[in-house]
């Protein structure tokens, strides 16, 4: 109780130096739930391709609807399809106009013509992608072939990448947050040298003198991230109806409260570390 | 009470500050410590509070060990000590009546149990009309009885007071004198350091006389050892 209430006296006598350690930890934390976010939804978003192995093969204009007939026929010997749709010109035209419905102008520049047919191949397993597309791509008829292949590679790529830069991010601001909480403690620390010098005089423990400097690490670190990750999570809330649209198909939405309370509980966690260990080190030097 | 045995404390920068220093002081002894300035008696006291220890030699306090005595035991050791020291060392953001309670504070005791004693203390060394007064705005000598009063929170077996009249006029000085000898009366051991030749002369307690860190001279006086009584006899 005592600490707590020398820790509340420390920040309210210098508010400016506190609000600086808890802006940065804010910071710190903010990328950090950011991050989260983006690495599990696009891990989310990978799964969701991985568990759906389709291709698709878009045929030339030449192709007639008995060649895609026997194309459909010769695919399905193979056992491996587990479903295919046919997509004509103008399913694929409807298709176009209800994507871009708010948008006359695009609707006025495409025709059916334009727009090639295509048929969409689910496979029973991914593995199986491999065999069906090279036997679509053989085909004379075929103009080109996609499947999810690419498109994961693609993501896990940028996946990465965004891994990476985040992890650097992250590291860079936790080390400049550790610095400046070790500045603030550590000023703060020689403020009050005399009184420390006086305090080991009268009999106390050095953990007497250390507790409210720990506390005081602890709960700067705890409130930055609190702040950092209301602002992170108010912010995928607010645009999750954009993410929906954008995502559609994918079960990302609505995101689960669990998923978000764990990010919290791991990250003030991290947080008392991070306070714990600046505010140790600050105190080190005359505590020895 | 206090045994010195052989002691030498010399500093790294090769200065000698107590060479081979020997005595005993009983318990209920009031001693003065007289010598010049940088003879060696504030680092007599630092070496009693274990703020410093001995090159050489053995210290030993009533049961406690000084020489080899744990970092983690040095606290309790000084709840045993009470000190006045020569600069007060008292922090001049709190009150009076704050600075008293701090060492209670910071020894974790039960805060109704710390008012209570502090009440008594503050009473006792007649500063209780200013316990609300922060310690510039208090005379030398009240801030000496406050440094005093401080001492006395774990109500100690011994107080060390270093140089207590040192900056004060006669008339305070004596008035100083008194309180201590009053907490002396009480069964605390009293070791003082000073320069005060009139007060040493005027009392005739015990004298150890340190000259360029050697004990010279150990002058017994006539002054005779208070019986030791409990806390609240004392008080």
């Amino acid at each position: 109780m005592k600490a707590t209430k020398t820790t509340l006296q420390h920040i309210r006598r210098s508010p400016y130096q506190s609000l600086a350690a808890v802006s940065i930890m804010m910071l710190t934390f903010l990328a950090i739930t950011v991050f989260a976010f983006i690495v599990f939804g696009s891990s989310a978003v990978i799964n969701f391709f991985e568990s759906k192995p389709q291709v698709t093969a878009f045929f030339k204009n030449e192709a007639t609807q008995q060649n895609i007939d026997d194309l459909r026929h010769q695919l399905d010997q193979t056992g491996m399809i587990s479903s295919s749709k046919f997509v004509s010109k103008e399913q694929a035209l409807e298709i176009y106009k209800a994507q871009n419905k708010n948008d006359p102008l695009l609707l006025d520049l495409v025709t059916a013509d334009i727009l090639p047919a295509s048929l969409e191949i689910s496979t029973t397993q991914i593995e199986d992608l491999g065999p069906v597309s090279e036997i679509l791509q053989k085909s004379p008829y075929v103009s080109e072939v996609v499947y999810q292949k690419d498109i994961v590679s693609t993501l896990t790529k940028w996946t990465n990448a965004l891994r990476i830069i985040g992890v650097i991010l992250i590291v860079v601001l936790t080390g400049v947050s550790i610095f400046i909480m070790m500045t603030v403690i550590g000023f703060k620390v020689s403020q009050k040298r005399e009184e420390i010098e006086i305090m080991k005089l009268l009999s106390a423990t050095n953990w007497y003198i250390r507790w409210p400097f720990m506390l005081e690490g602890i709960l700067y670190g705890a409130v930055g991230t609190v702040v950092g990750w209301i602002i992170a999570t108010g912010g995928l809330l607010y645009f999750s109806p954009y993410l929906q649209s954008f995502l559609s198909g994918i079960p990302i939405f609505p995101v689960s409260p669990i998923f978000f309370i764990a990010i919290l509980v791991g990250e003030l966690v991290l947080a008392i570390l991070l306070g714990v260990l600046a505010s140790s080190l600050a105190v080190l030097r005359y505590l020895k | 009470m206090i045994q010195f045995q052989n002691v030498t404390k010399q500093y790294p920068t090769g200065n000698t500050a107590l060479d081979d220093v020997t005595f005993t002081i009983d318990r209920g002894e009031f001693v003065f410590v007289v010598g010049p300035s940088g003879s060696g008696k504030t680092t007599l006291f630092r070496l009693l509070i274990r703020d410093a220890v001995p090159s050489s030699g053995s210290i030993h306090i009533g049961d406690w060990d000084l020489v080899n005595l744990p970092k983690n035991k040095i606290h309790e050791l000084r709840k045993n000590i009470g000190v006045v020291f020569q600069d007060l060392k008292l922090l001049r953001d709190r009150t009076i009546y704050e600075n008293i309670m701090f060492p209670l504070e910071v020894g974790d005791i039960d805060s109704q149990e710390a008012r209570d004693r502090v009440e008594q203390i503050i009473e006792r060394v007649g500063i209780a009309e200013h316990r609300d007064k922060f310690p510039v705005q208090l005379s030398g000598g009240e801030l000496q009885r406050a440094a005093i009063a401080r001492a006395l929170a774990f109500s100690p077996e011994i107080i060390l007071a270093d140089e207590p009249t040192g900056n004060l006029d006669n008339a305070t000085s004596w008035e100083i004198i008194k309180l201590l000898q009053d907490i002396n009366a009480s069964g605390t051991t009293i070791v003082m350091a000073t320069h005060n030749a009139d007060i040493v002369n005027s009392l005739r307690n015990r004298t150890l006389v340190i000259e360029k860190g050697k004990l010279t001279k150990d002058q017994h006086g006539k002054h005779k050892k208070a019986e030791h009584k409990t806390q609240d006899e004392g008080n």
